[in-house]
């Protein structure tokens, strides 16, 4: 009888994970992420290289709303250095004793500054396509790593000839319908970074996608930590409950 | 029952003699009998209880950092996840618990249903476990509603039209659920003043649960009801200890979700804010959901119009009718159940109809997932017909055709003979 | 219900056995239970984006000589006050022997001219007026607490009513000539 439940629960859960997977059925290239597994973690290094890639490509369209520059103390940047990347960025701020609005340089407790001040202008500017929010993009999509990195790594010059491409729209394999209106944003040696290590396109496409995985889910390493922990102390207390029920019931029978 | 404990703490006594609360908690949860044989699957009413508690207790934390308006309850609700000491904790704690006691309390269901639990003289107990679960539902669906991502938006918007379906006044509860002219502010905002309260008035219905399940008593594997002292052992310190093991194996599979697959049973679209001019491409409701929706949806279009040669209600109408009548037909099962045997031990033929009826609940899950179309509607239609024929007919003939197996005279009479 | 057959010395140290399984695995239980209630309290302390307000820079260049400006930090109004030299010489001449709460004012600020002051009164949490100019500065040319009557020196300190303690300086350093940061 357990053997029956046991059975029936797998063929359940296989049914909802078919079911997750339905639609048009597009194969995303499985990269093996530093932070995948019980005790993934973020590379610091790749992160910061991430973020370069970000800031020198992905922000000129999109936003990072959720994200605080003071958040990138988790990239292993100290104070100072928040700061000095704060201070590119200038917010609107007021209003001043007169009544007034007023621009100051960003400040770490400041959110990332958008691109563009609200989604018209960001449509207008961009054919009519809204970029859309990049703070939990790696959460927002199914096997969300592996897609983001895909949409950097998708873009191809050779059209296959079943897809009609709509004006001002770009051929990318791994998108459903093939066709996308952001334009091939990465094609290597886009950026020098800063630790020298080689911009080619799938280190860039890499490292920007640990960025954004980092962004969506910075409580990640914690979690993971804190769940071996969690885990190891509830075994424990489970062989110790077993004990002690064997010992209150050792004189029933039942 | 009659009888007050003798305490030995003065204190206690002292209270005790003016407010005996003490004597209630001694003679429910101390001396009280249990019958002996319980197996682990009578773990899951415990469990759900905790469940509960885990529930509120995390959901009043999350409630004093949450903001209940449209433009801010997505930011509030990522605040609480990346900038509240522990709040991604306690969401996803929160997030997951949602799902974990609904998986304890379908178990709990369906072990009533195993071994005949909503017998007489149980039939209150049973229908009290079935309001608990439409309370569970109510309360699950707003709550879903409150991080206003996509999901949220689109799920209100049809959950909600549904109500639309009723003839006439029909509309009009649709335009006063919402407090609008479409899923707004205003529905924001009493889903999670409802939200918080519900789960209190869920409490107080446990409190109704337990107190019905008290006066009989819990039944057990053999379905043969407690006969002397000896069937029994007292609830502590035999079933703290045995609900203590089941307590611990909940938690720990509770945590490995928590912790390492925080997301699982939750949809991506979710973590995209509510956008209400572009509907997803794939709505699904929760998993926990997924058996009502498929029967929702199973009702053909004209199906009673073309049955009766002119349209009586629409198939909207028809859809929303199974639904909610699947769970209404739960309430009737005390007296569509014929037979006097308990236990599906002792009925051959009914254990089959058991697991086929598990596994047509699970259809119907895996039905409500896929989109609507092709092969899966039939699949729908055949499970939904199954579904309601598992109560409203088979339930009834087994017990006319079935021969049980004999039953014991007693609870310890099975181990006596083992002994011997 | 068989009862096992045991010599009176083994069930006796059975017992104690089980006696110390059983306060064991209740202790451990416990122990889960106040690791469990550390996040839920700890979720109420303040969390990320307040603490990173909690220090806030301020321009001091447009201030002049006598006025006195109000910035908010922490949610509660912090006063600051380039003093007067005549504002200074009283804070200074004041005998400590006299005072409520005796604080020297060389120990109050950082630069004499520069007085910084969390604007809350420590009787009861109002705050005291002095900061407009028309306002009552109180017998003493500080701050006047309106609430219960407490009049603060051009110190801060208190020196008449039923506030105990001098008003609170907050930490600060000053960035610059022109630049203080608060916290």
């Amino acid at each position: 009888m357990r053997m029956k439940v046991l059975v029936i629960a797998a063929a359940f859960l296989a049914g909802i994970s078919t079911a997750h997977a339905a639609g048009e059925k597009i194969e995303l290239p499985d990269v093996e992420w530093s932070w995948e597994g019980p005790f993934g973690t973020f590379d610091k290094a790749q992160l910061q290289r991430g973020l370069q890639v970000y800031t020198e490509v992905c922000a000129t369209c999109h936003s990072l709303n959720l994200l605080a520059y003071r958040d990138l103390a988790a990239l292993g940047y100290g104070e100072e250095e928040i700061k000095a990347y704060a201070a590119n960025y200038e917010v609107e701020d007021g209003p001043d004793d007169a009544g007034e609005m007023f621009t100051r340089v960003a400040i770490p407790s400041d959110r990332f500054l958008p691109p563009f001040p609200n989604e018209n202008a960001a449509r207008a500017s961009n054919n009519g396509a809204y970029p859309p929010d990049l703070s939990l993009m790696t959460k927002a999509r199914k096997n969300g790593a592996n897609y983001l990195y895909a949409m950097m790594i998708g873009y191809s010059d050779e059209i296959p000839e079943d897809v009609a491409l709509m004006e001002g729209m770009n051929y990318q394999k791994y998108f459903a319908g093939h066709q996308i209106a952001m334009p091939q944003p990465l094609y290597g040696d886009d950026i020098e970074y800063a630790d020298g290590t080689e911009a080619t396109l799938e280190q860039e496409a890499r490292d920007v996608t640990a960025f954004l995985a980092w962004a969506a889910e910075p409580e990640l390493e914690d979690r993971k930590s804190m769940g071996i922990k969690v885990l190891l102390f509830l075994g424990v207390l489970f062989v110790m409950v077993i004990a002690v029920k064997k010992a209150v019931w050792r004189n029933v029978k039942h | 029952m009659a009888t007050k404990t003798e305490f030995n703490n003065p204190v206690i006594r002292w209270v005790d003699e003016r407010l005996p609360v003490f004597t209630y908690l001694d003679h429910e949860y101390n001396q009280f009998p249990m019958p002996k044989n319980l197996n682990y699957w009578w773990n899951f009413g415990a469990l759900a209880s905790v469940a509960l508690v885990v529930m509120i207790l995390t959901g009043i934390m999350l409630a004093m950092q949450y903001t209940a308006h449209v433009d801010l309850a997505f930011e509030s609700v990522e605040r609480i996840m990346r900038d509240v000491n522990y709040g991604w904790l306690l969401r996803y704690i929160h997030m997951n618990g949602a799902s974990m006691f609904f998986i304890v309390v379908y178990i709990h269901l369906f072990r009533g249903l195993y071994y005949g639990s909503y017998k007489a003289p149980r039939e209150l107990l049973w229908m009290l476990g079935v309001v608990i679960i439409l309370l569970m539902m109510a309360t699950a669906f707003m709550g879903y509603v409150l991080p206003w991502g996509q999901m949220s938006f689109w799920g209100a918007t049809v959950i909600t039209n549904l109500f639309s379906a009723i003839p006439i006044v029909g509309d009009w509860i649709v335009t006063w659920l919402w407090g609008g002219f479409s899923v707004d502010n205003p529905t924001l905002n009493r889903f999670y003043a409802l939200h918080y309260l519900m789960p209190f008035v869920l409490f107080a219905v446990v409190g109704l649960h337990v107190v019905a399940l008290h006066v009989n008593g819990s039944t057990n594997p053999t379905g043969v009801e407690v006969q002397s002292p000896r069937d029994t052992v007292s609830f502590h310190p035999y079933f703290t200890a045995k609900d203590s093991v089941g307590l611990v194996a909940f938690l720990f599979v509770f945590a490995a979700f928590v912790f390492f697959a925080p997301n699982f049973f939750g949809e991506p679209d979710n973590y995209i804010k509510a956008n209400p001019l572009q509907t997803p491409p794939h709505i699904v409701p929760e998993w926990y959901f997924l058996p009502f929706y498929a029967i929702l949806r199973a009702v053909p279009d004209n199906f009673i119009g073309a049955w009766m040669g002119f349209t009586l209600i629409s198939a909207k109408l028809a859809g929303v009718i199974a639904m909610f009548g699947s769970i209404a037909v739960l309430f009737l099962l005390p007296w569509l159940d014929t037979s006097k045997v308990r236990s599906a031990r002792f009925r051959p033929w009914y254990k089959w109809f058991f697991w086929l009826f598990l596994l047509d609940c699970l259809l119907l899950g895996y039905i409500g997932s896929q989109p609507a179309e092709g092969i899966f509607i039939w699949i729908g239609r055949g499970a939904t017909a199954w579904y309601f024929a598992h109560f409203l007919v088979f339930f009834p003939l087994l017990g006319w055709f079935e021969t049980p197996k004999p039953l014991p005279t007693s609870i310890s009479e099975p181990v006596l003979k083992e002994d011997s | 219900m068989a009862d096992e057959v045991q010599t009176p010395e083994s069930d006796d140290e059975g017992a104690r056995r089980r006696e110390f399984l059983y306060l064991a695995t209740l202790g451990v239980g416990a122990v889960g239970a106040a690791a469990f209630a550390w996040p839920i309290i700890d979720s109420m302390n303040p969390a990320a984006d307040v603490l990173a307000l909690s220090s806030v820079e301020v321009d001091l260049g447009p201030i002049q000589v006598g006025q006195s400006i109000t910035v908010k930090w922490r949610g509660r109004p912090v006063f600051i006050r380039r003093r007067t030299p005549d504002e200074i010489k009283a804070a200074r001449v004041a005998e400590l022997a006299e005072l409520i709460d005796p604080q020297p004012d060389e120990e109050r600020v950082q630069q004499p001219e520069w007085l910084i002051l969390v604007g809350v009164c420590t009787h009861l949490g109002c705050i005291p007026l002095g900061q407009k100019s028309g306002e009552p500065r109180g017998d003493y040319g500080g701050w006047f607490c309106p609430c219960h009557g407490s009049h603060y020196d051009t110190s801060g300190r208190i020196r008449f009513g039923p506030a105990p303690k001098n008003l609170e300086v907050p930490g600060y350093t000053f960035l610059d000539d022109s630049t203080v940061r608060i916290g």
